[in-house]
Parts: C-alpha cells; structure tokens; sequence
C-alpha cells in the first residue's frame, strides 16, 4: 500500500511524542533502600501514631560519607521503633559541595512539583527566603506545640528556624562557627594563652610571626571559609545585637563600627599563609596539626576533623570578641506540601527533634543537640563543653551558612569576599556590602 | 499544536526555492518521506534549543531573583545591573584574556607542530596521535591534572626547586594582575594618544589565567594541528615548485603560498576555538575555581552560580543571553559566509 504524503508526515511528530511519555514514564532516582522495615512496635515510645504506617519514606540529604551518614543511618534504625508500621526508607543522598550539588536537585524537584518527602536544608533565610517564601512549605506549629519543642529547644533556634513565628523546619543537631582552634604544643611551646580578644590575637599572631609560624591557616578554596572569618569578626567587634541587626537592615552597614570591624578583618587576612586560595579548611586544619601554622578560625567540625586524624593536642576558645555568643548553624528538615506519604514523614519529624533521636545522631555526626537536655556524657571532650555553651550564651545565625541571609544576599557577600580576600581595599568591600543588603531589599 | 502545524498541508512555495529546482511539484512522496525522517530532529531543536533561548531571554527580563518564579516584565534592568556588577566586569577581562591567548597560543602551536609533521617523517601516524589525543580526554579530567600539576606547593614548581631555580609565581594562586600603571612611560603613552582608561587593572592581565590557558592549549593545539597539517596537504605541490622553481626562499613560499592557502583553515580554527574559550566552564571548574579574586573568573561560572546557588534566576538568564550574543558575533558571520560559499559551488 502506497501511504499519502500527510501519513507519512505525521509519523515524526508522531513517534516524538511517544517517546517524550516514555522518557516521562522512566524517570528513576539513582536510590538505595538499606534500611530497616517492618519494627518492633513495642519498643520505646516517644510518640505512637494511631494507625500503623506504611510505603515509602524518601529523605533527600547530602549526608554520604563518615560520621554523617553514620549519624543518619542512626536515625533510620530508630525510625521503626518510633514509628511502628512497615515503611520503607529511601535514602536519597546527593554528594558533593558541601550540599551545593543536593540543593540544585532540590530546587529543580521542587519546582516540577516533584518534593521528596523530607529534605535536609540548613535552617534559617536559606529555607525561610526560598521554599517558605515560595509557599511549598507546611507550618509546623501544631507539632511544635504537641511534641513541647517551644520549651525543649532554646528560644534562639526557634527565632531562626520561624518566620512571623511559624516555625517550618525541625532542627537536628548545632555547629558552632565561632571557634579558634590552635595547636596546645605550639602555644606551650612559644609561651602563649589562647586569645580571647582582637588585642590579644594580635599580640598572640605577632609572637607567632616572630618565630616563623604562620599565624593564622586560613583554606579559602571554597569561599565560605573567608566568609566565615568576616563573619566572626563582625560578630566579635559588633557584639551579638547589632550583629543580628545586620540581618535586619537596623544596623547600617556603612556605619563607621562596620568599617572597624572591617578593618580587623584586614588586618586578621595580614597574617595568613600565602597559599589560603588553594587549600580548603581541613588543609587549613593541617597547617595547624602540622604546628606550621599556630592557629584556625572555623567551625566544630574542626573536632571531628582533629580525631579523625588522631591529633589530640587541640585547644580551642570561640573566636576573639565572641565569648559567650553562639554562632550557630544547624541541619533541620521540614514538610514539603504535597509531600509524599506525609504522615510518615510527620513521625520523621517528631523523631529527629527527640531526645532519643538527637541523642543518637549527634555524637556520630560530632555536633551538639539543638535541644538543651540532652545526656552529656554521650558526647566528647569539645563537645561537652559547647553543650554548656549551648545551654547559656546568646544564640546568633550564621551568615556562611545559611542562617542569616537568603542564598542570593550571601552570595554577593561572598563576591564582595573573595574580591577583598585579593585586594584588602576596605572601602571598597563596606560599599558592596551596603549595596548588598540594598539588592536584598533588607536595608533601604 | 506542532503536530497539526506539521501534518497540515503545505502551502505553495513553503519549502525552500532553489535556482536550479524545477518548480513542478512540491510534496513528492519521496521528499514527504525525507521531510518525516528530519520532522522529529527539527521538532526537538526547535523546542529544546530555540525554545529555551527564547525562554531564557524572558526571565532574563523578568523579576525572578529567588525561588519563587516572578515573570514580572522589568525591561533591562537586569542587564544594567549585571554590567555595574564588579565580578562581571572582571569575567569580561578574564574571557578577553583568555580567548586572546588561547586562541593564539593554539594556533602558533598547532601551526608548528603541523608544518613539522608535514616533512613526510617517519612514524608520522604515531606523533599525529599523540598530539590529538588530549583532544579526546575531557575539559574536567585535564582540568583536574592540571590543577596537581600546577599546584604551587607540589607540581613544576618543586621540580624546577630540584635544578635550584625557585621561581616567585604561584600559578593559578597567583592574585596578581599585570597592567599598566598609570604614570608609567607607557602609561603617559596611552594618556596622550587618548586612551588613558586603560591604565586600570579591569583591562589587564590576570596572572593565574595563564594556568588555565596552558591547560587547554595543551588539549586543543593537537585538534588545530590536525586542520593545519589536513589544510598544508591541499596545497598542490606544484604551486611550490613553482616557486622555488622561479627562486623563492622556503620562507617565502611559507609567506606567499601557503599562509593565504592556509586562511580559510586559520579562520575555521579561530571559529572554533573562540567560541569553545567564550563558553569555557569545565575546565576552570575543576581547575581552579574562581580563582583568588575571581582571577580566573568567568561568564559560565558566573551564571552557573547566580542561578543554581543564589536562586538568582534572572541574573542568571541575563547572563546566558550575554554570552550567546558575544558567541553569535563570532559564529553568524562565519555561517554567513560558509552558506555562501556553499551555494557558489
């Protein structure tokens, strides 16, 4: 049979579209299942849901490697006895970048109305000013209120992870950023106390100097890290309130204690190794480690860095200026609307904010519990003493992280950064930064 | 909709009218046939490629700055602010720079390394693969040898500390930008003849670029040797016989044979190496970064961050239809060029 010019047209259109519904039909995330199903429903009992759950549980996370994934398999060997039914977890991790690469899938997820049922994000304007502001983020007062979060957690997390005080996401765990690390050996060695103040440091960074050391290891391939020095250093000479105020356009960022604080930081770059733009912070920790280098400003992972390389002459005060602030970042998860089998994400929720979850996820991943009860002695040396911390400082949102500016304010932050990490021009980074918080539409 | 479009009849004189082309019948079966087979190709460029330029064109004139979509209609604003934004301008020196040296660094090589290959020596098959092969390893994999290579602590410059030479250049650390000084010789030069502005680090040279530029000269001077040697054999040995048969020099038959027989090459090589380093992204990514102060800063990288990191959808777009623009600058012409080549033949 001879088929007419028309038929014989609309076979390509034709075939294009059965492939584009084959191709949607295919779609498959590269997932594993490794854990636990089924449970023991008689085991202990933080909450106890009235009908028992089942399907499919997916937590999207960056937590692949070492003492995070350890900590997040904690969590799912717990889920089945918190959580009684027959619900399958899908462990969607996503390495790379220090979550860079696990939030570009997210956003795409999330704006093809795809979300998982749970995301790691950390807490703060980088949830707040992206899926809250969005609207694809459920409340989570009610649970807050019935698990007695308002109370278990310290009013400072709650301000982070709420906006207009809804609370969206359910803190797991706390760093710290605000911590000068320094070689014990080298301090004894050299005659020198740790400093707690911009005075102090200096004298400290000079006798170093001196004696051929390098003062300061700083790593700053990845950017956060000099981000990170500014933003403790801005917390130190500011002091905690007006450092918050800077997150919320009350404290002018041309003002002349910022242009101080600035000048700090200045003079703080003066006295780190020439080769801070090809090392990234653990690199940096080994200058230390090494006693190349007498000290290190960078969060507690530092710790768990320090005892994965059995170096046990660490000493450590939060940076100059900041004694009794807790600059905080924290891990949290919140719900998604449309999420995926949303009850069981909800006993995911009340698990990680418990003490039995936090208690078991902690000590492996070598942070603190965002809660305040939780067992001490669980935990190691460094941390036993940020717990206390914890307990009584001043709590304050981390800029290099997340907590403290929305994604596109902090990353002209760190353009201003990075351009003054090689130029030290103060003037010009004061300008950026004002500008900064004006495309942010924070300040006016 | 596009199915309909395609499989409604055509109208008279819908395909394309060549000179030579009788003008009996349009729609044979045979060309409905060919038409069908290309149908689904040209479907999916025009929506995949077309499309999405048109799409990214209006968010890049949208209000979309985090992940909440705003196709809001803000004219060029975006564009004017990503012009006075200080990275930017650094990405349009660091591409300049990049492009210049690449490009030429590319074609003197690759221009040698054919010239020698053409004197008919022996195994010359095993050398023409060596010096291709970086051709067929990818910009990331190089980008990542490089980076050890050129690491300041460790690669060429612990070598060369063997031999007792310590060179005072950190490679792709280096934040230094070389450019004239205002008040300099030169620089007084350029105030006189009027182009004083130049004196100004945004029109210099960033020092860690250079890195970069090693590295993918090394992978793509290989490819340009392949188009000179390929272009050096068409030329008839009788021209330069000739030529050396009236006296010439061997560099004269360089000068005034082969050079203006060799032009059409050089212009495909510029083509194509010029569009690669104006989009240039994998390389630098696994290389260096951004580099200290955004010294090896480009466009690419620049865009991938405003948009996957910042949320910063329309600064991102923006960004995109810059670089397609600066691209289209190099390629219409050219294609301008090679159709009309094409259809004198």
């Amino acid at each position: 049979m001879r088929l007419k010019s028309w038929q014989v047209l609309a076979v390509g259109p034709l075939a294009l579209i059965l492939l584009a519904l084959a191709a949607c039909g295919g779609g498959d995330n590269a997932t594993n299942t490794p854990t636990a199903t089924g449970g023991s429903p008689t085991a202990s009992g933080a909450t106890s849901s009235a009908s028992p759950l089942s399907g499919t549980l997916e937590i999207f996370s960056w937590w692949t490697t070492g003492g995070e994934a350890a900590g997040l398999q904690a969590l799912y060997n717990l889920y089945p006895q918190v959580c009684p039914g027959n619900v399958t977890i899908q462990n969607s991790t996503i390495a790379g970048g220090g979550g860079d690469a696990a939030r570009q899938v997210l956003a795409s997820r999330m704006q093809g109305g795809d979300p998982p049922g749970t995301f790691q994000i950390h807490m703060g304007h980088e949830l707040l000013d992206s899926y809250v502001a969005s609207g694809d983020m459920q409340s989570l007062k009610s649970l807050f209120d019935s698990q007695g979060w308002n109370t278990a957690f310290p009013q400072g997390v709650l301000d982070i992870v709420s906006k207009d005080g809804i609370p969206y996401s359910v803190p797991v765990n706390i760093h710290r950023a605000n911590v000068l690390w320094y070689n014990k050996k080298t301090f004894t060695d050299n005659g020198l106390t740790a400093p707690t103040t911009f005075d102090q440091f200096f004298q400290v960074a000079d006798a170093l100097k001196a004696k051929g050391i390098t003062p300061l290891a700083l790593g700053d391939k990845d950017t956060f890290e000099s981000v990170q020095l500014l933003e403790t250093t801005l917390l130190g000479s500011l002091g905690p309130d007006k450092y918050k105020g800077l997150w919320t356009g009350t404290t002018d960022w041309s003002g002349s204690d910022v242009t101080a604080a600035l000048t700090t930081f200045q003079k703080m770059l003066t006295y780190t190794n020439d080769d801070h733009s090809s090392l990234t912070w653990d690199q940096a920790n080994d200058l230390v480690i090494q006693g190349k280098a007498g000290m290190t400003i960078m969060g507690d992972w530092v710790d768990a860095d320090n005892k994965a390389k059995g170096f046990t002459d660490s000493g450590w005060v939060p940076t100059p200026g900041t004694s009794g602030t807790y600059d905080a970042l924290s891990d949290t998860f919140g719900l998604p609307k449309n999420a995926p089998n949303p009850d069981a994400v909800t006993c995911w929720l009340k698990l990680v904010g418990s003490k039995a979850g936090q208690e078991a996820f902690n000590p492996l991943k070598g942070s603190v519990c965002a809660r305040t009860d939780c067992d001490k002695s669980l935990f190691d040396t460094y941390l036993q003493s940020a717990i206390d911390d914890w307990k009584t400082d001043t709590i304050v949102p981390s800029l290099a992280h997340g907590a403290a500016a929305s994604p596109s304010w902090l990353s002209d932050i760190s353009d201003a950064v990075t351009s003054f990490v090689s130029d030290r021009n103060v003037s010009t980074l004061q300008d950026r930064l004002s500008t900064a918080c004006k495309t942010a539409t924070v300040c006016s | 909709m596009i199915k309909s479009e395609a499989a409604s009849p055509p109208k008279e004189g819908w395909l394309p009218r060549f000179r030579s082309s009788p003008p009996i019948r349009f729609l044979t079966s045979e060309r409905a046939i060919a038409l069908a087979l290309v149908s689904p190709s040209i479907i999916l460029v025009a929506i995949f490629v077309y499309g999405f330029i048109g799409w990214s064109a209006v968010v890049s004139v949208s209000n979309w700055h985090n992940i909440n979509p705003d196709y809001s209609y803000v004219g060029l604003d975006n564009f004017k602010d990503l012009f006075q934004n200080f990275r930017f301008q650094i990405d349009i020196r660091n591409t300049v720079a990049f492009t210049l040296m690449f490009v030429l660094a590319c074609l003197v090589i690759g221009f040698v390394l054919a010239s020698l290959l053409d004197r008919h020596i022996a195994a010359e098959g095993v050398f023409r693969s060596i010096y291709l092969f970086p051709m067929a390893i990818s910009f990331i994999v190089t980008g990542v040898v490089w980076r050890w290579l050129l690491a300041p602590r460790a690669g060429v410059n612990l070598l060369v500390s063997k031999v007792g030479w310590n060179p005072d250049y950190s490679w792709y650390t280096d934040s230094k930008v070389v450019y004239v000084h205002q008040g300099s010789a030169l620089g007084d030069a350029l105030h006189s003849i009027g182009i004083g502005f130049l004196t100004n680090p945004n029109y210099g040279l960033p020092l860690a670029m250079i890195s970069v530029v090693i590295a993918a000269t090394w992978q793509m001077s290989g490819f340009v040797m392949v188009l000179y040697l390929a272009g050096l054999r068409a030329i008839p040995d009788e021209l330069k016989e000739a030529a050396r048969v009236d006296g010439a020099s061997e560099a004269q038959v360089l000068r005034h044979i082969s050079f203006p027989l060799l032009r059409p090459v050089t212009l495909s090589a510029i083509i194509i190496l010029g569009h690669q380093s104006l989009k240039i992204f994998d390389l630098v990514v696994s290389m260096t970064g951004t580099g200290p102060g955004f010294a090896t800063d480009v466009p690419a990288l620049f865009m991938f961050q405003s948009t996957f990191r910042a949320n910063n959808f329309a600064r991102g777009a923006a960004i995109s239809v810059v670089m397609l623009a600066t691209v289209s600058v190099l390629i219409i012409p050219y294609l301008y060029w090679s159709l009309r080549k094409e259809s004198r033949l």
